[in-house]
């Protein structure tokens, strides 16, 4: 089990997630977004191989309007 | 006459309007007013994803990426790394290249930070960015963005929402005068007008958001600042009359009976 904040929520994960699986889950789309892990961007390439881990920070941002 | 061509960071422009997508009743009346006001670029926002409403429509969903340029914006950064790790947020999204600056330094004014401001474009130009950006009207501040190689410099008209038009022409004008790059206002226009007489000082485009969508009519009003930023540009090529103190009749004198 993994306690991690996603977009500035506490959430608690059962199982093993990787950053697909998470984006499946909250049926967010892949192409329209960007995903930092602990302050990092990570490369779309590399989702299905990143699991999340306890006490990761996660954030998904995507394009909303702006001036 | 040459024709009159926008390039802003490498790329042709259509129009010399860009706008911006905030502020809308909702993303039907933006995709509307976007097509009226005949822009080719517009400015977005990168924001969280809101994980709990998953049916909650999406900018992209009525705003083509495709068809219609975005132009990511750092809007609520209010230091140089905020605003960095946005633009490379957004980057990532679909690799935007091309992307507006704005570090804020003070949340009533919204008045720009223009040390942070310096700095981030620094870094932004050295990682390959073409960075449009929005500062104060200082003409020396002006030209130090151009020398740290921004593609385009946004001096603000007035605050970022105010509607309170051009407040400082002969600023504006010096920075005009002495760019090397293109000049589009940003911030402050209320009205069609505004963005003629912007033009007709001689800047590049104007960027446009408040004016358009809180218009009591957005979709019209975005047509009408297509209409004034086309019949400014026009003004400003055309070269304008002289003043003159006194009056100078049109109907000549002579033959008169």
């Amino acid at each position: 089990m993994a306690k991690i904040q996603l977009n500035g929520r506490k959430l608690e994960l059962n199982s093993k997630y990787s950053i697909t699986a998470l984006l499946k889950k909250y049926k967010i789309n892949v192409k329209k977004t960007a995903v930092e892990l602990n302050g990092r961007i990570i490369n779309r390439n590399k989702y299905e191989l990143i699991y999340i881990k306890n006490k990761d920070k996660i954030e998904i941002v995507h394009f909303i309007g702006g001036g | 006459m040459k024709k009159d061509i926008f390039k802003v960071g490498g790329q042709i422009s259509k129009s010399r309007l860009i706008v911006g997508t905030g502020k809308y009743k909702n993303f039907k009346e933006t995709a509307k007013a976007i097509k009226a006001s005949g822009a080719n670029i517009v400015t977005v926002a990168v924001r969280r994803v809101n994980i709990l409403d998953k049916k909650k429509p999406l900018l992209t969903d009525y705003l083509n990426p495709k068809l219609i340029k975005y132009l990511p914006n750092t809007a609520g950064c209010f230091n140089a790394d905020e605003s960095l790790r946005t633009l490379r947020l957004a980057r990532e999204m679909g690799g935007w290249k091309m992307v507006k600056l704005e570090v804020l330094g003070d949340k009533k004014t919204l008045y720009p930070d223009m040390i942070e401001t310096l700095k981030a474009t620094k870094v932004l130009v050295k990682e390959g960015f073409k960075v449009l950006v929005y500062c104060s009207d200082d003409p020396l501040l002006a030209k130090e963005l151009e020398y740290l190689g921004a593609s385009a410099v946004m001096p603000l008209a007035s605050p970022i929402g105010s509607g309170q038009g051009i407040q400082n022409k002969i600023n504006l004008s010096i920075i005009i005068r002495n760019a090397k790059v293109p000049i589009i206002v940003d911030a402050g226009i209320g009205t069609a007008s505004d963005a003629t007489i912007a033009m007709e000082l001689g800047c590049d485009g104007v960027l446009v958001n408040s004016a358009i969508a809180k218009a009591k009519n957005p979709v019209l009003m975005a047509e009408s600042f297509k209409n004034a930023v086309i019949s400014g540009r026009q003004s400003f090529l055309s070269g304008r009359m002289k003043k003159l103190f006194n009056a100078d009749a049109s109907s000549p004198f002579k033959g008169l009976i």
